[in-house]
């Protein structure tokens, strides 16, 4: 068994983040392991630009925000190993990983970065009637099939769910030149960004149909079309006389993402109902001592920029944890999501010693307009903003300076919460 | 993200007013697309002896009614071995001043 200061599972827009931040911070004995050929992750099959805005103040594709990361790697010389499937992580920080080059490899860590990203929903998460033929794809193994391979999924195409991937793909499928007859929303919003609905829909005039979704689908080998269908908004069923057939061969679901929890769960690491990832304080460290969690395996965000942020204090408070740094001071207080708050993270905070800013974020539980974003101690206000417009689809990101974490005093909790008018 | 930005034009199309923007990129942004519309396009180009396509861009946004020409431009044309970020892979695409650029590293 080797011994590594520090394991990074994972090496897309997280993992990378976390590994240079850990350097910058001191850490030399670190190790990325990667499931794919090469570095990397997702962004690698994003060509689409609009990548790295708020980091390099310029618009990137992925793969060029990606290289970014991948030359200070290999300037570094920080040691990844790609083709490597991490199949075990113990709650004392063993991991265990397989590759075709090396065989069954065991590692003993310090500290571990858990960077493993997220997964597409699948049709079976869904339970839409009809047909199991081919045809039907997530809007990402399509989006992979057409931009890495050069394959094309289909020609006339429908897509269910308008999250960022699937209007993403509506664009690039009109691109490389198939129909996309219509995105069908079961929501009276969108999730995905509103420029992507601008840039990849409202300039094909690609329909978006809102309180409407998929009710059938016919085709015995090859998909031949499917039945679309009004539903009722607050019950989201479907609305008899209203089916419209739709001749398409290709279904792209865009119907969420979910955190790719399992080695989280092997460590024994506690999960969030409400994220679907890792519980954490304010130093991104799990239930696990010298875990850590980043990146969309923590909670799914919204723009890469975020996830490197977030990634890069994973990677130095890491390098903390490892030179025995960490300010364990103080009593820990929840994170409770208040009215119109999902899924707030960090769960918790540590009281006391606090010098440094804590970041939080949380997505709407609805559209609010004119709202107020507060964030309280008891009947404390510690924090609050205006915003014009709330939406599910864009997280929210609110900067609790030391000044207002040290008026928390002895508070039971930290509340998050959304005024609306 | 973002924010909503409302304009009033007179009737030649002309910006009148703008209101609702947060920062100079969302009020030009916004100035453009009241006028003349523009967009960065990403697109995939063949690869000599390759089944895997090679990313490409616009080195900055063309006119949006041209999209449809780039793409078509772009169909025709093959590259060769090996391509690094940034190679300019067709230049001035359909006779406007934009190049077309690799994105990503190919060998």
């Amino acid at each position: 068994m080797r011994s590594v200061d520090l394991i990074i599972i994972g090496g897309g827009p997280a993992g990378l983040a976390a590994a240079i931040s850990a350097y910058e911070s001191g850490c030399r004995d670190l190790l990325i392991l990667e499931r794919e050929e090469t570095l990397g992750g997702i962004l690698k099959q994003c060509i689409h630009n609009g990548f790295g805005l708020h980091t390099f103040h310029e618009e990137l594709t992925g793969p060029e925000y990606a290289q970014r990361y991948i030359d200070k790697v290999l300037q570094y010389q920080i040691p990844y190993q790609c083709d490597t499937m991490v199949i075990e992580v113990t709650p004392d920080r063993r991991v265990t990983a397989v590759s075709r080059a090396n065989g069954l490899q065991q590692f003993q860590a310090k500290a571990v970065i858990l960077a493993m990203g997220c997964r597409e929903r699948p049709r079976g998460a869904l339970a839409i009637p009809g047909w199991r033929c081919s045809g039907i794809y997530t809007a990402g193994t399509a989006q992979r099939f057409v931009n890495l391979e050069g394959i094309l999924p289909g020609k006339r195409v429908v897509i269910l769910g308008s999250g960022d991937i699937g209007l993403i793909m509506a664009r690039r499928m009109t691109f490389v030149g198939a129909k996309v007859l219509a995105c069908v929303e079961l929501m009276p919003y969108s999730s995905g960004l509103k420029r992507n609905i601008v840039q990849c829909l409202d300039d094909y005039n690609i329909p978006l149909l809102f309180n409407h979704t998929v009710v059938d689908i016919k085709g015995r080998e090859r998909l031949e079309g499917v039945t679309v269908a009004e539903v009722d908004p607050k019950t989201h069923r479907p609305i008899a006389g209203t089916e419209r057939d739709y001749d398409c061969d290709t279904l792209l679901l865009s119907v969420g993402l979910i955190p790719e929890n399992e080695l989280s769960r092997m460590a024994g690491v506690r999960l969030s109902p409400a994220t679907k990832g890792a519980v954490v304080d304010e130093n991104l460290e799990t239930s696990v001592p010298g875990v850590f969690s980043c990146g969309n395996v923590l909670h799914v965000h919204d723009l890469v920029d975020y996830v490197s942020e977030e990634a890069g204090q994973a990677g130095k408070n890491a390098a903390a944890f490892l030179r025995g740094e960490q300010k364990e001071t103080g009593r820990t207080i929840p994170v409770v999501d208040g009215f119109g708050v999902s899924g707030a993270v960090p769960q918790k905070i540590h009281v006391g010693g606090a010098d440094e800013a804590v970041n939080v974020m949380f997505r709407p539980r609805g559209v609010y307009r004119n709202a107020k974003i507060v964030v309280s101690a008891g009947d404390r206000e510690l924090y609050s903003r205006k915003a014009r417009i709330l939406t599910p689809g864009e997280m929210v990101n609110l900067k609790l300076r030391p000044e207002q974490l040290r008026r928390i005093g002895d508070a039971a909790e930290l509340a998050v919460k959304v005024e609306a008018s | 993200m973002g924010c909503r930005i409302s304009a009033v034009l007179d009737e030649n199309g002309k910006i009148v007013s703008l209101e609702g923007y947060t920062c100079n990129v969302g009020k030009k942004y916004a100035q453009e697309e009241f006028t003349v519309p523009k967009r960065m396009v990403t697109a995939l180009v063949r690869v000599h002896g390759q089944n895997r396509p090679l990313s490409v861009k616009t080195a900055k946004p063309i006119e949006k009614s041209r999209i449809f020409d780039c793409l078509k431009q772009l169909e025709s044309c093959t590259v060769i071995l090996p391509v690094h970020a940034g190679d300019v892979v067709v230049p001035h695409v359909c006779g406007t001043d934009v190049d077309i650029v690799a994105t990503r590293e190919m060998y």
